[in-house]
């Protein structure tokens, strides 16, 4: 009885073996089966715990069933469990793999922009373009060690005529028509104002700029009321025409290019003797002769001289010990003539589709 | 001023071309504005002779055989009523070029060319011209007038151009004078400096002139006001028959722009022209009390001049009187009642110097212009005022048109007519120039601007021609040396014997370009605007009858009403220029003027007046708000290392309830704010617009301030966030400054919230605050900023009635 009694549970039990066996096939079996179906990693992940879960999973629960497993057959069953998981933790895994792959490379095509399609950007505004044209001057000149002096907008007569030689009754004095306040004052109708006060108060020798707001009773589609000047002056011993020649030179190369030259021609202003007026060699075209230039090649951008002695004089300044060179820039007309903008007006509109396009900071 | 090429050769030999010689004078000072060639729309026209002359039936056409010389012979049709056999005439050969004009025969109309074509089923090979057709007047040449062909004299060789013959192969030159060379306004004057500048010699008009001895007895010139009229040359001419100027004298003056009118006024005219000097004649017949006398108006006198308009007058007006009334306004224009008419017989010349400014003054104030005040105004010379009569009377004798008295009146103040002696040093000149001109090169140039020069060692010695009043010292001389040497031998230098300077902008010129720079990053762009405004501008900002705005320095001249006040705030032009931009579509945008305001010490102006710099910032746009601007605000702050802080204020122009005073550590620095309704809407304003004015006078003492550097903190900082229950009256500043106030280990108070509604009483509102808290010399301890809290809630609840939200 006992020895038949033992056989039959060992039947039962090699039965149950050859079931497990088979369990483990079919699960096999059941994961590839499974695997074909699924489209997404979070599937995968989902499909997997019914197996791998250590609690609840399909292998986990073989693991579980070890202990009822009989002692010489369960060095077997685990050896097929592990392999089981072994091999099903590699399925997952290399599937898993190939899901995120997949899901990234649809991620980066629903992801597709058009490139061509307008940018973001956060404006930034820009200086105005005088102020612009100023700096531009100024950096120039600074370079060759001109401070930088503010002249008045309001001015009286003696500084803005007289101490520049322009008495009452001088021609000279037609050629501006002067915004007055009272007898005495005046809108300033040149920077020239400021050199006279640069004399006056500092010590010598001076190097000065004087960049500045000038008034002239002029107004029409060339001439605005307001416009801004740049003086220059240069008060020192033995200072020439030569050097005048030679600073303006190396003023035009560095603001219009290394190229360009300048011609000086005869003029006049009260205040300086000899007076020039300054042209450059025509940017745009290099001197051939272009629309800028009207083709003649060169363009006249300021007006300069030796300041006359008596100007000197007039500021206490000995003429026989010190002389000095002077120039004026319009700065609209630098910037007009850098920018292309070909009415004066547009400079105080305030107009920004104007202010935008002038980005030269 | 106008030079006909012919009459400036009389004066001086031109051996080249009209296109060097505009460069040589712009090389020496004189700009060409326009050099134009007079015929230059005329080519291909000959002189024609008529061989044959048909008339073409049932026409008024005539078909003709013109015989051309070189050219050869032409058949051609002609519709005018003067052609005949044996005439001479222009003619347009095919292929030329002439003016088409209207069917009036006198309207030109453009430039045509010439074909060959058919009339009528004739051949025609080209067209005879008339006057108008050559762009030739009456006075140019005689018969061209005439609407029909010109006739052309009978010695005048078929085939040869035509235009010599006519005067169109002229150049002018319209040529600007700088203020200094008055002396240079004529004919004359040019001539000598393209003589120098040519190294030719100058030929003077001829003043050769015989008188006889006939006087007009008792005639006296009186000058009262001689610092008006420093010189008054009058002379009698008699016998005077008023009749037509040749040809050569209409030419000239239809070159220049001006008609002929009858020989005697045509001489004055011809004489301002060539000498540059103005000239006038009287008829004798109508002055009475055979004297002239020069002197001021009388207050209220009047005047009618030639061109038949009165003139009320007063003292600064001088008048030309004979012995009772005025017969002329001075250096303007003559008296209707002594003007020269077809029937003068005896005629006062007149050539006189007169003050500039009083022509200047008078020609304003009175509106009234002619060629003689413009020529006045510019300056003539006392050498000239003499030279100029003898002219005249040079041409009366040439056109024998009258005779030349000896009466002859010179009232002057002494000045000499003489060259006057002038030593400059040769090394001085030289000095200025900054290149050493050989000595035999001054004496030369000098010589050529007919200064006499003589040199002995470094001296050199100059007779200055009575004209060139513009010749003091050596730094003209210097000039005229460099002129005519060229400015190509200045040889560039960068002043070698110069000090060093130290350049550059100083520390305020740097921070204002910073803070330039700070605003443009918050998107706004720079604006600048006009120093003046209008009067209505004051109204747009609805300032009070006596708000300080209102104080503004006035314009004596101003442009137009618009612009005819001093800027005292910055606010008005960026309004405007927010509305400007408005009108053109641009619906939001950043602006800032950094400008001066004008603020007068007292009017009218005795005293240089403050020019007060400003920061005025203007924005408009859907998305901008009070709190847009005043992030600008912060950024100016944070800018100059400073710290504002806000007040509710009033301002005229901006809304009541948004508006607030702008303080710096203290003080009053400006406004910021919501544009008012009504000043939007007088704007017409599309979008709502802010606005905010800063002194940039007062923050210009934060420019010392530099970044300075905290150590970063060695413990870990902590934050609390507090929501708060409040008044609705209690302002988030109010809130900051007690919590600030509490504690001193507060870094930064952040509000993150307002809520008003449910799970609040209906007279509270909620405030929610985030407050970081920095240890300093040791890390805080547990409860530490527990603490800080109890307090800071302590102090809300005794100040503010705020209690923490539960």
């Amino acid at each position: 009885m006992c020895t038949e009694a033992y056989e039959q549970i060992f039947k039962l039990q090699k039965g149950m073996v050859n079931k497990m066996s088979d369990r483990l096939a079919g699960i096999r079996q059941e994961i590839l089966d499974g695997i074909s179906q699924l489209s997404s990693s979070r599937a995968v992940y989902e499909f997997k715990k019914q197996f791998m879960d250590s609690k609840t999973g399909k292998i986990g629960q073989l693991m579980k069933e070890m202990k009822t497993i009989a002692p010489e057959e369960r060095a077997n069953f685990g050896k097929g469990v592990n392999e089981l998981k072994e091999w099903a933790k590699q399925r997952f895994d290399e599937l898993d793999e190939k899901m995120k792959a997949r899901e990234l490379q649809r991620r980066y095509e629903s992801e597709k922009i058009d490139v061509t399609m307008p940018a973001k950007t956060v404006e930034t505004g820009n200086l105005h373009p005088i102020t612009q044209t100023r700096n531009q001057l100024i950096d120039v000149f600074a370079g060759m060690g001109f401070e930088v002096f503010e002249p008045r907008e309001i001015e009286n007569d003696y500084y803005n005529f007289t101490a520049l030689n322009t008495p009452k009754d001088h021609p000279a004095r037609d050629m501006q028509d002067t915004f007055y306040l009272s007898p005495d004052f005046l809108l300033a109708t040149q920077t020239s104002a400021a050199q006279i006060h640069a004399m006056e108060t500092r010590e010598l020798p001076i190097k000065m700029l004087a960049p500045g707001k000038v008034f002239r009773s002029d107004d029409d589609a060339t001439h605005s009321p307001m416009f801004h000047q740049m003086e220059g002056l240069v008060v020192d011993k033995k200072i020439t025409l030569c050097d005048l020649k030679g600073m303006l030179d190396m003023f035009v190369k560095k603001m219009y290019g290394e190229e360009t030259t300048t011609r000086l021609r005869p003029s006049y202003f009260p205040f300086t003797e000899p007076s020039v007026e300054v042209d450059v060699s025509c940017f745009e075209c290099g001197g051939k002769g272009c629309r800028l230039c009207k083709g003649t090649g060169w363009i006249e951008i300021l007006g300069a001289g030796i300041v006359n002695k008596k100007v000197l004089e007039n500021c206490g300044i000995d003429s026989e010990e010190y002389s000095g060179l002077a120039f004026g820039i319009g700065i609209e007309r630098v910037a007009m003539l850098k920018y292309g903008i070909d009415n004066i007006k547009m400079f105080f509109e305030s107009d920004l589709r104007v202010l935008r396009q002038i980005d030269d900071n | 001023m106008l030079v006909p090429l012919s009459w400036l050769k009389e004066y001086v030999e031109i051996d080249i071309t009209p296109q060097e010689l505009e460069k040589k004078l712009f090389n020496c000072g004189f700009e060409v504005e326009e050099l134009s060639e007079v015929g230059k729309e005329i080519s291909n026209v000959v002189v024609g002779l008529v061989e044959e002359c048909e008339p073409i039936p049932e026409t008024h056409l005539h078909v003709c055989r013109v015989n051309a010389g070189v050219h050869g012979t032409f058949q051609v049709c002609c519709g005018a009523d003067n052609v005949r056999t044996g005439g001479k005439f222009p003619l347009a050969l095919a292929g030329a070029t002439v003016f088409m004009t209207a069917k009036d025969h006198k309207t030109v109309e453009g430039v045509m060319t010439i074909k060959k074509g058919k009339l009528r089923g004739y051949e025609s090979e080209g067209m005879l011209c008339s006057g108008v057709e050559l762009g030739v007047t009456e006075n140019m040449f005689p018969g061209a007038g005439y609407n029909g062909l010109l006739e052309l004299p009978q010695d005048a060789e078929a085939g040869t151009d035509v235009k010599p013959l006519l005067g169109l192969d002229d150049w002018i030159f319209d040529i600007s004078i700088t203020p200094n060379r008055s002396d240079c306004q004529s004919i004359v004057g040019i001539a000598r400096e393209v003589a120098a500048a040519l190294d030719k010699e100058f030929k003077m008009p001829s003043l050769e002139y015989t008188e006889t001895d006939v006087k007009k007895e008792g005639f006296q010139v009186r000058v009262e006001a001689s610092e008006l009229c420093p010189r008054y040359i009058a002379h009698y001419v008699y016998d005077v028959k008023i009749g037509e100027s040749p040809l050569w004298m209409k030419r000239r003056l239809a070159l220049v722009g001006m008609d002929s009118i009858s020989n005697i006024v045509d001489i004055t005219n011809y004489v301002m022209k060539e000498m540059g000097q103005p000239m006038h004649a009287f008829d004798c017949d109508y002055l009475e009390g055979n004297a002239i006398c020069v002197r001021r108006a009388a207050e209220g006198e009047k005047i009618v001049t030639l061109d038949a308009q009165e003139y009320t007058l007063n003292p600064d007006n001088l008048v030309i009187c004979d012995g009772a009334k005025p017969v002329a306004l001075a250096g303007v224009m003559g008296g209707l009642n002594s003007e020269i008419r077809e029937t003068t017989t005896e005629v006062m010349f007149e050539s006189a110097k007169f003050a500039r400014d009083n022509i200047r003054k008078t020609s304003r104030a009175l509106g009234k212009h002619s060629d003689a005040s413009a020529r006045y105004e510019k300056g003539v010379d006392e050498y000239s005022v003499y030279h100029a009569m003898k002219r005249a009377l040079h041409l009366i004798e040439e056109l024998g048109c009258g005779k030349v008295s000896s009466t002859h009146e010179d009232a002057n103040t002494g000045n000499s007519l003489e060259p006057r002696e002038m030593k400059v040093s040769i090394a001085k000149v030289n000095r200025v120039l900054g290149i050493d001109v050989p000595t035999d090169e001054i004496l030369r140039i000098m010589r050529n601007l007919q200064f006499a020069p003589s040199a002995a060692g470094d001296e050199l010695t100059l007779q200055v021609p009575a004209y060139r009043e513009d010749m003091e010292d050596y730094p003209d001389v210097a000039e005229e040396v460099i002129r005519m040497y060229g400015y190509e031998h200045v040889i560039p230098a960068f002043m070698p014997a110069a000090h060093v300077t130290m350049g550059g902008l100083s520390r305020r010129q740097n921070k204002e370009m910073r803070l330039k720079r700070a605003l443009c990053s918050t998107g706004a762009y720079e604006c600048v605007h006009y120093s003046f405004f209008s009067p209505s501008d004051l109204e747009l900002l609805r300032l009070a009858e006596d708000a300080p705005e209102r104080n503004a320095i006035r314009l004596l001249n101003p442009i137009n009403e618009e612009l005819s006040l001093m800027r005292t705030t910055l606010a008005a032009s960026m309004l405007n220029a927010i509305a400007r931009n408005q009108k053109r579509g641009n619906l939001e945008g950043r602006l800032f003027e950094l400008g001066r305001i004008f603020i007068p010490k007292q009017l009218p102006l005795t005293d240089y007046p403050e020019e007060r710099q400003k920061l005025c910032v203007g924005v408009f746009g859907t998305d901008e708000s009070f709190f847009t601007l005043k992030g600008i605000a912060e950024k100016v702050a944070e800018n100059l290392f400073a710290s504002f802080s806000y007040r509710e204020t009033k301002k005229s122009f901006l809304h009541p309830y948004q508006a607030a005073a702008v303080i710096c550590e203290g003080e009053e620095v400006g406004y910021l704010g919501k544009v008012a309704y009504e000043v939007a809407e007088w704007l017409d304003l599309r979008v709502d617009a802010y606005i905010m004015e800063l002194d940039m006078e007062i923050l210009a003492r934060w420019y010392d301030r530099d970044p300075s550097f905290t150590p970063l903190a060695r413990f870990p900082g902590e934050s609390r966030d507090l929501a708060l229950v409040m008044g609705k009256g209690v302002t988030c500043g109010q809130v900051e400054d007690v919590i600030r106030e509490s504690c001193s280990y507060i870094r930064d108070i952040r509000l993150f919230d307002v809520y008003e509604g449910e799970q609040i009483p209906e007279d509270k509102k909620s405030m929610a605050f985030t407050v970081d808290f920095t240890p300093r010399d040791e890390a805080f301890g547990a409860d530490t900023v527990d603490g800080f809290v109890k307090k800071i809630l302590k102090n809300l609840k005794k100040q503010l009635d705020i209690e923490l939200r539960s």
